[in-house]
């Protein structure tokens, strides 16, 4: 990829970080950078995307040390879940060899699986010798007929985010637009509603947490051509720009498709999550403002009082044993105020939110969800987050799986609300699974088991004391 | 304190009980050169026998009285007198254990009698000491009759301190370890690793990791047990400086040994998790006046951290455990630590020890009735023996092999459940039993607008929510 076609990217004038003088995503810092590279970012943007062969063009670390390390499921096709690189060898490498190798790659994936479509995602070793991957894939395409995607995110073009970007980059330029939606089946056409299309962008599907959100979008009408990209098939992403309206789901990650979505067809967008039920009624609602359709409207709001009320006598029994308890949530970006009202909706406290990948609207939002004191944390080191815990009393740390042993040895209760988890949490439904998740560590007896000290030992090791010290 | 719901049904279907009889057996099998002869019909020790080989993966000397329907009728003494008689003349064992059967304590077969008539008909054998224990197959279960059969050991073989002149803490090193049958093998080698950790020697009674922990030995052949505790070292009790008592089931014993000997005693229920295992390396420490071994710190700090990974798993879990007393109460109580409800908890026989069970009931009765509680109580897995294999598979449940017998599971006899590798290692194997289930799962849901590909409308197309209306969302 090309200096200038990176540049593009990160100048994203959809992004409130995008204000300022100097624009664009942070650099990394060399010795102080946690979080994934470009590669990352999109490998993990697409991988859902079920019936697609995804083959991972470089040496062994990039998808050896990656694949089969998401919780996000499909209805159908199990595909996406079988790794495929091209392994490059040092004679490869030194030879030239990788085109070629790519070529035959592309071939054995499409005999042996036949995919709906192979989607090659460069790397930093097969970027940096100049292998020409667009052209591979292109006389790949046309060699055996079957669409050969590529998605150019060597690691060193930067950060995970701008692999986000890459990834709908490479989706608005090689896949929508390709085929018009089906008409909608007779069988799911009902009396006096209007289907109307949608599509959610930056929903994942971890934990198959999607499928409680579904079903309410199916009895209001609303038909969603695909989703960007959990359990979503090649031929749906091929139909996403005719939607009414696109949701980008807790994430600014591929804000750029929405974007080029509302240049090219004129498609409004809005930013909103399924996490909490305010969260989930507010996107029903936002659906309805934007598609503008005053029965959709009325028909919202009906599920919306039905499923509030059906949800908050189930959550009751929940509230009683959660009601008061203390959160320091850290998480990135969307997530650090949509889940605040998740646990609010639970009667907990949050004292403290991480603020490092949110932005300025999304600080705005956490003060008003929290109010003006709010304390924000920008710094997410393990040492600085243990110190919040101890001071503010917190009962349990919400935060993504990488921070989760780092928890359980300061003897932290801890839940992990980042993508590798195993709990879907979205919708009205998953509220209750967030909420049993959080007894179940809140109110486990390891923790006083294992802060305990030995009986033989005749002083306690004042554990918090160490620690603040 | 839970609540003990005795037997109220007629028919015992898929029995957990193990008869109190070869309970009396293996706690026999424990001790060097030694064999039990079960005072009953043959069929008594050949199935008893079948049982612990099928169990052990090894060869067992066992031996009967052999009663017919003569004797069953007109007395069986005689039997018995002939049966040591043979015995003593064929291999000269150093110790050989008695228990009877359901069948000669019907008969009301005078045991006693037997043993001192064989002692004035030949007293040539009197340097063997032969053990009886009354052990029918109507009373009490596999462990209850281990313990049993212990006592009888200490009763016959351990001297009046006074008598003998052994004095506690006269072998300032050598402790004594009463270990009850919830014991393997592999938990007893390693309470033999805890112990000599602090430099103390362990004299464990019975010691079946000794006997039959499965190994090689240059004796091809052998009718009596190869390994276990000398039965000379029962002599020398007297001179431990402490006696450690692992079971609830043992402490009747473990009185007896402190009456004869004087022996200060420290006295465990069981040595599964944190806290059991806490106590127990505090009394070895306070025993032998030695700091604890870092190497155990760390075990511990490893099973903490363990507790940690495991506890999001096992939290709020429901377990049914069906086990004799001790190790129904271990796994109970380990478990109740890391949060999970014992919803259905069955044992064979009653003991005292039931009553602390973390449970609201414990029932005595068999797998019909675990099985019927599992489903009560919306069990997600089951600790039981090899017989609940069935039950489990009928509920869709996964199980976790302990106990008496483990037919389908090579090295289930050799499994380490104690200390805190032993817990660890457990708590590790039932995440993961946990992790495999489908627990909290989201099921696939087919939106009735889907644009999927039109083969996996087809595919799909049976048994699956179609529409909303019968969606998650009603459950």
């Amino acid at each position: 990829m090309k200096q200038k076609d990176i540049a593009a990217l990160l100048d994203e004038p959809a992004c409130s970080h995008n204000k300022k003088s100097k624009s664009g995503c942070a650099r990394p810092k060399p010795g102080s950078t946690a979080g994934g590279c470009a590669f990352d970012g999109a490998q993990i943007a697409l991988l859902p995307i079920a019936d697609v062969a995804h083959i991972v063009h470089g040496s062994i670390a990039c998808a050896g040390s990656s694949w089969d390390n998401r919780g996000t499921r499909s209805s159908g096709p199990t595909l996406y879940k079988i790794g495929m690189t091209t392994d490059l060898t040092e004679q490869d490498v030194v030879m030239g060899r990788g085109e070629k190798r790519l070529f035959h790659s592309i071939h054995q994936a499409i005999e042996t699986y036949s995919p709906a479509a192979v989607f090659v995602y460069n790397t930093c070793i097969p970027a940096l010798v100049g292998d020409d991957v667009e052209a591979v894939c292109k006389s790949a395409e046309e060699r055996w007929g079957t669409p050969v995607v590529p998605v150019d995110a060597a690691g060193f073009y930067g950060t995970k985010n701008l692999g986000n970007r890459i990834a709908g980059e490479a989706m608005v330029k090689y896949v929508m637009g390709r085929r018009e939606p089906d008409p909608v089946p007779a069988a799911a056409q009902r009396e006096g509603i209007t289907v109307h299309d949608v599509n959610l962008i930056g929903e994942y599907n971890i934990a198959g947490e999607l499928w409680h959100v579904l079903p309410l979008l199916d009895e209001l009408g609303l038909r969603v051509l695909c989703t960007l990209s959990g359990d979503a098939r090649y031929r749906e992403v091929q139909t996403m720009h005719r939607a009414e309206v696109n949701m980008m789901v807790c994430s600014k990650a591929m804000i750029n498709v929405a974007r080029k979505l509302q240049e090219a067809f004129d498609t409004p967008w809005f930013e909103g999550s399924f996490y909490g039920v305010t969260d989930v009624s507010n996107a029903l609602r936002d659906f309805a403002r934007l598609i503008d359709d005053p029965d959709l409207t009325r028909r919202t709001e009906a599920l919306i009082a039905r499923e509030e009320a059906r949800i908050d006598a189930a959550l009751e029994p929940w509230r009683e044993r959660l009601r008061g308890r203390r959160v320091l949530l850290y998480t990135g970006g969307v997530k650090s105020w949509s889940i605040i009202s998740a646990l609010q909706d639970l009667g907990m406290e949050v004292v403290a939110t991480g603020t490092k990948k949110s932005t300025e609207e999304d600080k705005a939002r956490i003060r008003e969800l929290m109010g003006q004191d709010a304390v924000m944390v920008e710094d997410g080191n393990p040492r600085a987050l243990i110190n919040i815990v101890r001071e503010n009393n917190v009962d349990i740390l919400i935060a993504g799986g990488r921070n989760m042993y780092t928890a359980l040895k300061a003897r932290i209760p801890f839940l992990d609300i980042n993508q590798e988890r195993d709990f879907g949490y979205e919708g009205y439904e998953g509220m209750i699974e967030l909420a049993r998740q959080l007894a179940l560590t809140i109110e486990s007896p390891v923790w006083e088991a294992v802060r305990r000290p030995a009986p033989w030992v005749a002083q306690a090791p004042a554990l918090d004391t160490a620690a603040e010290a | 304190m839970a609540e003990i719901v005795k037997r109220k049904k007629a028919l015992s279907v898929n029995p957990l009980k193990a008869s109190s009889t070869i309970g009396a057996a293996l706690a026999f099998l424990g001790f060097h050169r030694s064999i039990p002869m079960l005072h009953g019909s043959q069929g008594c020790t050949a199935f008893g026998k079948v049982f612990f080989v099928r169990h052990f993966r090894e060869p067992v000397p066992l031996q009967t009285s052999a009663m017919d329907q003569v004797s069953s009728v007109m007395g069986s003494e005689d039997n018995v007198v002939q049966g040591v008689k043979t015995l003593c003349e064929k291999s000269a064992p150093d110790m050989i254990g008695v228990p009877t059967t359901g069948l000669a304590e019907t008969q009301g077969s005078d045991i006693n009698m037997a043993l001192h008539q064989f002692r004035e008909k030949y007293p040539q054998f009197d340097a063997i000491p032969v053990i009886p224990v009354s052990t029918p197959d109507f009373t009490g279960c596999l462990e209850s009759g281990f313990a049993l059969a212990l006592q009888g050991i200490i009763d016959s073989l351990v001297p009046e301190a006074g008598v003998a002149g052994t004095r506690p803490g006269r072998r300032p090193r050598q402790v004594t370890v009463v270990v009850g049958a919830s014991l393997t093998p592999g938990d007893l080698e390693t309470l033999k690793e805890m112990v000599e950790a602090f430099g103390l020697r362990p004299v464990v009674i019975p010691d079946l990791s000794d006997s039959l922990d499965g190994h090689l030995t240059a004796e091809e052949f052998s009718p009596l047990t190869i390994g276990g505790t000398p039965v000379s070292e029962l002599q020398t009790l007297g001179d431990s400086v402490a006696t450690l008592v692992v079971g609830a089931s043992m402490n009747k014993a473990a009185d007896l040994l402190h009456e004869r000997t004087g022996v200060p005693d420290y006295r465990f229920d069981h040595l599964m998790g944190l806290e059991a295992v806490d106590a127990f390396v505090a009394a070895l420490a306070e025993i032998s006046d030695e700091s604890v071994p870092p190497r155990l710190e760390r075990q511990r700090a490893q099973l903490q951290d363990a507790m940690l990974d495991t506890h999001f798993m096992l939290g709020m879990s429901r377990v049914g455990i069906a086990a004799d007393p001790d190790l129904l109460n271990a796994f109970s109580q380990m478990l109740h630590g890391m949060g999970v409800s014992t919803v259905a908890a069955v044992a064979p026989a009653n003991a005292r020890i039931l009553k602390k069970l973390p449970a609201e009931t414990v029932r005595l009765g068999d797998l019909e009735e675990l099985e019927k509680d599992c489903v009560a109580g919306d069990a997600e897995f089951i600790i039981s023996n090899s017989h609940a294999a069935d039950t489990a598979h009928r509920l869709g449940l996964p199980l976790l092999r302990a106990g008496f017998p483990q037919y389908d599971l090579l090295g289930g006899y050799q499994r380490v459940w104690i200390g805190y590798q032993g817990t660890r290692a457990t708590l590790f194997d039932l995440a993961n039993m946990l992790m495999s289930l489908e627990r909290g799962e989201i099921h696939p849901y087919h939106s009735i607008y889907a644009q999927k590909p039109p083969q996996e409308k087809t595919e799909e197309s049976h048994g699956i929510a179609k529409t909303f209306e019968d969606s998650g969302l009603r459950h």
